[in-house]
């Protein structure tokens, strides 16, 4: 086993374009479960709009990259309405079926045989990034050091990636430690006080359903730019539970838990299928208990058992407040 | 403290020369309710015909459980819709009015089941009830030098609330950590810090210990001295007697019975429907004075046994 190659591919997702979407994603649900408590199981369709948005208008509809970024923020804030206006006056939980169903349902219609010539069917968009590309001022070469060595496009979208992961948080940092984030807190744990203390809840809770919106359709630029291409497969809601997921991990309700979370969960998926499969080669793991091929099934399952471990000894995340969780909330 | 005995005095007066009859017209009426009705499926949970509710003095709204106390408070509250009726608000309609629009408009309601909002501090609690904050528009929330300022009036406000309330040694403790009266005591000075003209109590006594109880009475006393109108929901008698000017009855939906706490309480029509004729003795005397009869029983052993009616 090379133990240096497993430790710097491992090393190397710390800045990996995967963490830095999914930081961006877990941002978004952030804002809407751990400060205002929206269950919202249909990130991947925000992700999504952001994707497509971009991708059709550059690749399908031949228009300017700003335009494409126009369009898909236009979209995310249009669907946050949409999804909004219907669920956001009933109880929690018809909130969290509705944004799964919706973003199911956009995945399927862009996906759809029919709509091929406008969406790029089950095949995706292609060659949508060459403008986003072209605008790069960064010179031909090589950058960085160790594993975090990158050509000019890699240290490009990483660039672009963290600039946006930064003003996000920037952002959120502000809002939840004013009057506006009390306001959400405040919804969070009871509405209906909130609106006893004269409060417009549903106002908020459309405000914040699509602020993180927009910070997922942002995860959906980069993601999409940094491929190059759309697959519809790609916005289905394994990416949603991933994302809650790194929230959990890093901690709910913390401006920096989405952080740690996405960043911990992509290292560990790394260090696990680098690792796994290298012993299997290596011999050390016999192939009746595991080959090659099962070994991308079985890290999720590690990490899985990892998950369960953290939620039974710190279920508070990273970042939490045991002191909180030991509340009585009622 | 001084003026303590008049605010109460003239309250009494004020209602001295009301009808004792449900529906009295009020000299000088805060809110006026007509035709309030609610329905759930078959069941008329709330059907009140006219009440008014004298500005300045505390009302008292009793009745057995399932009376539709509740629902009435939430109907006029705007946390329910009714299926018809109107109802004013200082003479403004608050007939479809959202809840949140009642509350800014002065009129502030506390919860039965009490809400407080357990993982924000008892500070930040209080901070919430403030009304027309900049800093509550998502915009202004992001440069904190335009919403400075208010936080600290809101601020100092807030601690004085919280040193009347003695909850000041619990200013930065999460509100999940309080008992269940520092909780009553926190969501009635939260209410406060909306600068409310009339506050709805539901039930500011229901499982708040004895001591505590003499504290909250004083405070919703404290209320009327300050000139709010306070409408409360109670099942304590004795705190009904101590400290409302005027008593609503409500039984199945309707308003039975209103008048002076001593005319309710002797009013046939309320003893009816709720309080039984023991109501204002003593567990003990009532024992007491049961007991000639369980003796009457015992020394005729032929009736009691071919009785076929249960002793109640």
């Amino acid at each position: 086993m090379d133990f240096g190659n497993i430790l710097s591919f491992t090393a190397g997702q710390i800045l990996g374009v995967d963490a830095i979407v999914y930081v961006l994603i877990a941002i978004g649900l952030n804002l809407h479960f751990g400060y205002a408590g929206l269950l919202n199981f249909g990130q991947a369709g925000f992700v999504a709009v952001g994707a497509y948005g971009v991708g059709m208008s550059v690749a399908i509809f031949d228009l300017p990259l700003g335009v494409g970024i126009a369009v898909g923020l236009a979209g995310a804030v249009l669907l946050a309405l949409l999804l909004g206006i219907p669920t956001l006056r009933l109880r929690a939980d018809y909130l969290a079926i509705v944004t799964i169903a919706a973003a199911e349902i956009f995945r399927l219609v862009v996906r759809s045989a029919v709509l091929r010539d406008y969406t790029g069917g089950s095949d995706g968009i292609n060659g949508m990034a060459r403008q986003f590309y072209a605008l790069n001022p960064i010179p031909e070469g090589s950058y960085g050091f160790g594993p975090w060595t990158y050509t000019e496009r890699g240290a490009w979208i990483r660039l672009i990636g963290l600039l946006l992961i930064i003003l996000c948080l920037v952002v959120v940092a502000l809002l939840v430690r004013s009057p506006w984030g009390r306001v959400l807190k405040g919804i969070r744990e009871d509405e209906d006080a909130v609106r006893s203390l004269g409060k417009n809840v549903f106002s908020y809770k459309m405000q914040v359903l699509v602020l993180g919106g927009v910070i997922g359709c942002l995860a959906g630029f980069v993601l999409s730019l940094s491929r190059g291409s759309v697959q519809p497969d790609n916005y289905s809601t394994q990416l949603t539970f991933l994302a809650y997921t790194a929230l959990l991990l890093g901690g709910a309700a913390r401006v920096l838990g989405p952080v740690a979370g996405a960043v911990i969960l992509w290292v560990t998926l790394a260090f696990t299928d680098t690792a796994l499969r290298q012993a299997v080669g290596a011999g050390y793991i016999p192939t009746w208990l595991m080959d090659g091929v099962q070994v991308g099934q079985v890290r999720f399952i590690l990490v899985g058992l990892a998950l369960m471990l953290l939620m039974a000894f710190r279920p508070q995340g990273i970042f939490g407040d045991r002191r909180e969780l030991a509340l009585d909330v009622r | 403290m001084s003026d303590e005995p008049t605010r109460s005095a003239a309250a009494t007066a004020a209602l001295a020369e009301v009808e004792r009859r449900p529906g009295a017209p009020k000299p000088d009426p805060i809110l006026v309710a007509d035709g309030v009705v609610r329905r759930f499926g078959g069941l008329t949970a709330v059907d009140v015909e006219h009440l008014e509710v004298q500005r300045g003095a505390i009302t008292a709204l009793i009745g057995p459980n399932g009376a539709g106390k509740t629902t009435f408070f939430n109907l006029l509250t705007g946390f329910d819709r009714p299926d018809s009726g109107t109802w004013s608000f200082d003479g403004q309609s608050l007939a479809g009015v959202s809840a949140h629009r009642v509350a800014r408009g002065g009129m502030v309601r506390t919860f039965q089941l009490t809400k407080a909002l357990a993982r924000l501090t008892v500070m930040e609690n209080m901070r919430l009830g403030a009304q027309a904050q900049r800093g509550e528009n998502i915009l202004s929330a992001l440069l904190k030098p335009l919403w400075r300022r208010q936080e600290e009036e809101i601020t100092a406000r807030a601690d004085e609330l919280l040193r009347r309330f003695r909850l000041d040694a619990k200013r930065e403790d999460f509100a999940g950590s309080l008992s269940g009266g520092q909780r009553k005591l926190l969501e009635m000075a939260r209410a406060l810090m909306t600068q409310p003209r009339m506050v709805m109590l539901d039930e500011p006594m229901a499982g708040v210990n004895p001591a505590l109880t003499q504290s909250l009475l004083g405070h919703v006393k404290d209320l009327r001295e300050q000139g709010m109108t306070v409408l409360f929901v109670e099942h304590d008698m004795d705190a009904v007697r101590d400290i409302s000017d005027w008593v609503v009855v409500m039984a199945q939906g309707r308003i039975v019975s209103e008048g002076p706490p001593a005319h309710v309480m002797s009013d046939p029509e309320v003893i009816d429907a709720y309080l039984g004729a023991h109501h204002d003795q003593d567990l003990a005397d009532r024992a007491a004075s049961d007991d000639p009869e369980v003796a009457g029983a015992s020394v005729q052993p032929a009736a009691s046994t071919t009785d076929p009616e249960p002793r109640p």
